[in-house]
């Protein structure tokens, strides 16, 4: 019974897939496996924005949107109505086709990620052979999209906005990609589903997930970190500054097209996560083993609110990086960090399965990073701390 | 011959070609764009994924970033191309005439003289990798040498003197 549960997406396509005649049958497959993945992810995006609002007035000691049903739940739908049924403004000197273009493109990019995400067992849209390539490869395209629209609107907020966002997106896309590294190292694979795969199986009630090694939690807290920064969320989020360049690179934009990069915002946020969880968290596995009775499926999206609940967290607790600060942690913190991890996983890989490797690799982890924190400092040894503010 | 080739094949030229005769030098940056697309679909096509992803990877996400804001700093976005451009239409076209003829010769030339595989070749990343580790190891080792002089040459020029490494 649990597997007949677990997989009755699985089992509830393949029964459609009877009534279909033989030459329709790839591109109905398609369509049965495209569609609830664009419908569960905006309304994820939904239910996020009101836990997201209600979470941080939490935060705030004050209420949050409570008018719309019970205890605000029905705000995305006054939010949606609100943003179809306002007027669309296009400043007279934007680009016309560009502006219209760039949250399209945004929004394309963010959806066909989704493509090789494993949501649960036998559940992806298509296992690529290089399916982290591809993510990676899709996902640059939105730095493409943000420069559309910041160029496009004419705007020196949104021209500022967007090449704040893209530096800053370059910048964190390394570290990114190279914290991954290990766990693709690992599994000596780049298909997503056989990452998961290879983070199967259970020692006592302990999953083999590839966060709990030395290498694994140092790469995921560096991926989640560069997720933030990538997403443009606090305290990252410098492109969008409010007191300082309104809102970014869509400014200019208003009514759906501002909720379509909103979406797209979202979805990128959730698709990095959705990695992450791929990369270090086994993917739609279950924590224990004797947890596993619970469909995968139900485990993948567990696992991507309490990231999304861990990015909330944040945002209502740290205050906004600056320019330089933001670009050197990446450059001098985060990307030698991540090349040093990836050394690690290779020691971790050719040591014997013992406490020794635990230790060696954790030393050079841990060494690498206080020796690095302190050279970020201005005064590079042990010395009454001083701040220094604007220069 | 299928409609999907056809497909990719008009979009590959079409933004190449609007790329060229475009007169807002940012519009032709992203038609250039376009026509990369079009050719990392192609390879797409053929079965090489590797190709395809790094095409869209290093083209889409980093070099025509690079170019955009190459013409953003050089000059006004709004500046139109001046009649200097049209003066080299002709030896341009010359060019182009002329390497299209050198590539199709050679193209023509040795095709004939190796039999065509009847079993498409199979470009899986996993082999790649595998090439590039075993058999390609010392090039991958020269090239990522002069990225990593060429990434601090960079550094060492961006960095503002006056004030020290910052």
């Amino acid at each position: 019974m649990p597997e007949m549960i677990d997989q009755i997406f699985v089992v509830i396509k393949h029964w459609l897939m009877g009534y279909v005649p033989g030459a329709l049958q790839p591109i109905a497959s398609a369509i049965l496996s495209v569609v609830p993945v664009m419908i569960a992810f905006p309304l994820l995006f939904a239910i996020t924005t009101v836990l997201e609002r209600k979470g941080l007035g939490r935060m705030q000691n004050r209420y949050g949107p409570n008018r719309a049903g019970w205890f605000g739940i029905l705000q995305p739908m006054a939010d949606g109505v609100k943003s179809l049924t306002k007027e669309d403004i296009v400043p007279r000197t934007a680009d016309q086709l560009v502006h219209y273009l760039a949250p399209v493109v945004m929004v394309i990019a963010s959806f066909l990620v989704y493509a090789v995400l494993p949501i649960g067992r036998n559940m992806v849209i298509a296992n690529l052979n290089a399916g982290v390539l591809f993510f990676f490869a899709v996902g640059s395209v939105v730095e493409l999209s943000v420069f559309m629209a910041g160029w496009s609107s004419h705007s020196k907020y949104s021209l500022l906005g967007a090449m704040r966002a893209i530096a800053q997106m370059i910048s964190y896309e390394m570290p990114l990609v190279l914290s991954s590294v290990v766990a693709i190292m690992a599994a000596g694979s780049l298909s997503t589903v056989s990452i998961v795969n290879m983070q199967a199986g259970y020692t006592g009630i302990w999953p083999h997930w590839y966060v709990f090694t030395p290498w694994g939690i140092t790469g995921f807290i560096i991926f989640m970190i560069a997720a933030t920064a990538e997403s443009n969320r606090c305290p990252f989020d410098m492109p969008e500054g409010e007191s300082e360049i309104i809102a970014g690179y869509f400014i200019e934009y208003s009514g759906f097209k501002f909720a379509l990069f909103f979406l797209a915002e979202y979805l990128g946020m959730f698709a990095t996560s959705a990695m992450a969880i791929t990369f270090f968290l086994g993917g739609w596995a279950a924590p224990f083993s004797f947890l596993t009775w619970i469909p995968s499926y139900f485990w993948f999206f567990a696992k991507l609110l309490t990231i999304i609940f861990m990015f909330i967290w944040v945002r209502g607790t740290l205050p906004r990086l600056r320019m330089d600060q933001l670009m050197n942690f990446a450059w001098k913190f985060m990307l030698p960090l991540s090349l040093i991890n990836i050394v690690g996983a290779g020691i971790w890989h050719f040591m014997a399965a013992g406490f020794a490797r635990w230790g060696v690799v954790s030393l050079l982890i841990v060494l690498s990073c206080v020796l690095l924190s302190r050279g970020l400092r201005r005064n590079k040894w042990f010395h009454v701390r001083t701040y220094r503010y604007a220069s | 011959m299928t409609i999907s080739f056809l497909l990719l094949a008009a979009i590959t030229i079409i933004g190449t070609a609007a790329a060229m005769t475009l007169k807002n030098l940012v519009h032709c940056v992203l038609a250039l764009t376009l026509g990369l697309v079009g050719l990392a679909a192609l390879y797409l096509q053929l079965g090489a994924q590797f190709v395809g992803f790094t095409q869209i990877l290093v083209y889409v996400g980093a070099v025509a970033i690079l170019a955009a804001f190459a013409v953003m700093m050089t000059r006004s976005a709004n500046q139109t191309l001046t009649q200097t451009a049209s003066s080299f239409r002709a030896s341009g076209a010359l060019i182009a005439v002329l390497v299209f003829a050198v590539l199709a010769w050679a193209i023509y030339s040795g095709t004939s003289k190796q039999p065509i595989l009847s079993a498409q070749p199979e470009g899986t990343v996993g082999q790649v990798g595998v090439a590039l580790m075993h058999h390609f190891v010392l090039p991958l080792e020269v090239i990522g040498l002069l990225l990593t002089a060429a990434l601090i040459g960079a550094g060492i020029l961006a960095m503002d003197e006056h004030r020290g490494n910052r």
